[in-house]
């Protein structure tokens, strides 16, 4: 029993109990941890496996989570208002990009085209200014500009200070070429600039007629280039048959020259007529295709003036010959005149 | 025979193709750790010419990839005793190789260091009718070889044609194209219990692998712990595991004996556990820390706490000398080596040329068991490490893995076994076929 302690000290009050002492507390005892078992289980090591598999990784890394992204996306997108509101918000924002003040195109400037051109060229704007310069596809433009006849080649670029420049060089008109729907301006390599109301807008101009002729162009100013002292009298040149030109003078007279080498032929028909005054004869056409043989075609008068001188019947215009003298006195009198005048 | 012939020839098929695949795990089950290494097989192309890298039989075309050792469970001598607790240790050790080789592994090749052991040399001799020796020559000797009775529930687990001799020509190793009228073989033949085996390839089986071999696990210390010159002069490889200790004799590059005692440095350590009244895992540290066996005078002064946790102050407080502690191992170890002597007379180690003794595996590592070693057993002994291989990491190069880098080595330089010579033409059964494919049926 507690307190009765008989190895204690001699007790003053023998009898007396020992207060109660307590044992201290002692600490619970405290579960040990259970040891877990370091084995993988039989589903852990197989799947374990399986994972190692490398078709396995790689669509665990790669299938699995590009199909959940994929799925997500589908069920998100499939709402319509949805896709609505996604690309309403991609667009507002490409357009807020877009319409930033530094691409922004304010005016136009153009410069070197006449006020025509000018006219068609700001017509061609795809948008109306000011514009964002994403809308204005400047290859584009450039390919249509091109497209007008009246320009040869146009500069087009969009300047940092929001300006679309254009630099236009016009085709110069060189010549005039009448055909059967009207006459038209072309320039000195036979592209059409404009048409022409009449031959009375631009008498400083010379004129081709015929078929073809504007495929020649060049040619016809060679041609015309060399005509020198003949250039007053000359009247136009004419395309025969899509390959040879005729010059026309302004009695009605035809050089006649051949396909190639027609400079050179128009060249020896002018230092004949220097020689020999040729033109001013009584000569419908001189025809210089044969290189070797200029062929002249004579006039009525020079025909009867021949004929009387051979005593034969003078024929009239039509050919045929006259049947009266005194018909064909006055008729030939008049010739003469004007062949000698 | 014809089925062993059948399933090792299976297994070889197996191994084949893990060698294809080009990775295969080794697996060495021992009575406290089980270790894992995985094998890459680069083939030869890895070194130039001028990196200095001959072949080295094999070495040089894997490299170690992977490798985990773990506390195994469930063991006895050697042996599976817990099947279930065997497997778990099984899946830990090859889950985390798997781990750390960061790939899938299916074919394995194990080692068994246990069930019995018996060594048997068998001779063999046939005429040769062509008067030279060709290829179905080897098969027909090898298959004349008279068979002893091995008992009940044995199996061969080696076959090895170690000898061929032609016309009293002997120490031949490959007998081919020689001209002569009669073919000798020598053929060393080591089998063990059936029911152990079994229960190996049951465990790994249940693991998913597939087993691409099997080695006794004294032949493969041997493999790693001898160089090359011990194996051709002749010596012994003593593997002192934890619970057998393997011991295989080697000359002229052949193993022809081996055998395993069914106690090891376990029994060491439970002697102090009961010396020391401590417990099995204190024993088994003071043993590692503070063990040896040969005394000096300084051991008398040097305490150990052997700090147990009974909760007893006076019993956890206990210090007992080192010299205790020696006197508590040294005879364990002295039966050990004794029993070792013993098996070395049986084999006949006294009449070979060279008498050289390695010791080597976990209990090797005692300080002093050399000297114990060399007055016991002879005067030639050293204690060997295993082979240094590529890619092996540092803590695996312990005298203890040894059995684990010998299967590596013998992974990628197979020693010639009678199932890889064909099988005589005129032994096939007439139902071989069905066999086969029944034996195929039963197996995948």
């Amino acid at each position: 029993m507690q307190g009765l302690n008989p190895f204690g000290p001699p007790e003053t009050e023998p009898g007396r109990p020992a207060p109660v002492r307590h044992a201290p507390m002692r600490p619970a005892p405290q579960a040990k941890p259970v040891r877990r078992d370091p084995a993988p289980s039989r589903l852990a090591y197989r799947l374990n496996r399986m994972m190692l598999r490398p078709l396995m990784r790689r669509m665990v890394r790669l299938g699995i989570p590009a199909f959940l992204a994929a799925m997500v996306a589908g069920i998100w997108l499939s709402d319509e208002t949805r896709r609505a509101n996604l690309t309403a918000g991609i667009d507002g924002m490409v357009d807020k990009v877009q319409h930033r003040d530094a691409f922004m195109v304010h005016r136009m400037e153009i410069s070197g085209a006449s006020e025509v051109v000018e006219k068609g060229l700001r017509a061609m704007l795809p948008v109306p200014l000011p514009a964002s310069s994403f809308d204005i596809d400047l290859t584009k433009l450039r390919e249509k500009v091109r497209m007008l006849d009246a320009v040869e080649a146009v500069d087009l670029r969009i300047t940092p200070a929001g300006v679309l420049s254009a630099v236009v060089t016009e085709r110069q008109p060189a010549i005039l070429w009448r055909h059967a729907r009207g006459i038209e301006l072309l320039d000195k390599s036979g592209h059409r600039v404009a048409t022409a109301t009449s031959r009375e807008a631009r008498k400083d101009l010379p004129i081709i007629a015929g078929q073809g002729a504007d495929r020649a162009a060049p040619e016809a100013l060679a041609l015309i280039e060399a005509a020198g002292v003949i250039l007053p009298r000359l009247r136009g040149l004419e395309r025969i048959g899509e390959r040879r030109w005729d010059i026309v003078l302004d009695d009605g007279k035809r050089l006649m020259l051949p396909e190639d080498g027609a400079l050179r032929a128009l060249e020896r028909a002018i230092s004949i007529d220097r020689s020999e005054d040729l033109l001013s004869r009584d000569i419908t056409a001189i025809d210089l295709r044969n290189e070797a043989r200029p062929v002249l075609r004579l006039g009525l008068d020079a025909q009867n003036a021949i004929r009387r001188a051979r005593g034969m019947v003078e024929i009239g215009p039509d050919g045929q010959p006259i049947a009266g003298e005194g018909a064909d006195a006055p008729r030939g009198s008049a010739s003469k005149a004007k062949t000698t005048g | 025979m014809k089925d062993l012939y059948l399933g090792q020839k299976a297994m070889r098929n197996m191994r084949r193709q893990a060698m294809q695949r080009g990775v295969i795990a080794v697996l060495d089950i021992g009575t406290s750790k089980i270790a894992c290494l995985v094998l890459q097989f680069d083939g030869p192309g890895q070194f130039r010419e001028t990196d200095g890298v001959g072949p080295m039989a094999g070495q040089s075309n894997f490299r170690v990839i992977g490798s985990a050792h773990t506390r195994s469970r469930g063991m006895r001598c050697g042996e599976i005793q817990t099947m279930a607790e065997a497997e778990r240790a099984i899946r830990t050790v090859i889950q985390s190789a798997q781990k750390a080789a960061g790939t899938r592994v299916d074919h394995v090749i194990a080692s068994i260091s246990g069930a019995r052991p018996a060594s048997y040399g068998l001779a063999g001799e046939v005429a040769l009718p062509a008067g030279k020796v060709n290829e179905a020559d080897v098969a027909r000797v090898l298959a004349a070889c008279d068979v002893p009775d091995f008992g009940p529930g044995r199996e061969v687990l080696h076959a090895q044609p170690v000898n061929f001799a032609v016309d009293g020509r002997s120490g031949l190793n490959d007998p081919r194209d020689h001209s002569g009228d009669l073919l000798a073989v020598d053929m060393h033949v080591l089998t063990i219990d059936e029911g152990a085996a079994g229960n190996l390839v049951h465990c790994i089986r249940r693991c998913d692998m597939e087993l691409a071999g099997v080695a006794s696990g004294s032949y493969v210390a041997g493999l790693a712990a001898l160089v090359e010159d011990e194996q051709e002069l002749g010596a012994a490889c003593i593997d002192l595991g934890s619970g057998t200790t393997g011991v295989s004799v080697f000359i002229k590059k052949h193993m022809i004996f081996a055998d395993a005692i069914r106690y090891g440095g376990d029994l060491i350590t439970q002697d102090i556990a009961k010396g020391l009244r401590i417990s099995y895992a204190q024993a088994e540290r003071l043993k590692t820390l503070h063990g040896g066996v040969e005394v000096t005078g300084r051991d008398d002064r040097e305490m150990i706490e052997l700090g147990s946790e009974t909760g007893d102050w006076d019993t956890d407080r206990r210090s007992v000398s080192r010299a205790d502690l020696i006197g508590i191992m040294r005879p364990r170890v002295e039966e050990i080596l004794e029993n070792v002597g013993g098996l070395l007379d049986a084999a006949g180690f006294d009449f070979m040329p060279s008498r050289q003794i390695v010791l080597t595996g976990g209990g090797s590592q005692i300080p002093g068991l050399d000297v114990l070693a060399a007055r016991m057993l002879g005067q030639n002994v050293r204690i060997g490490r295993p082979l240094r291989i590529q890619g092996l990491p540092q803590n695996a190069t312990a005298p203890g893995f040894a059995s684990a880098i010998g299967l590596a080595l013998l992974t990628a330089h197979p020693q010639d076994e009678w199932w890889d010579f064909e099988m005589p033409a005129d032994a096939y059964p007439a139902g071989s076929l069905r066999r086969a494919y029944r034996w195929f049926k039963n197996n995948w």
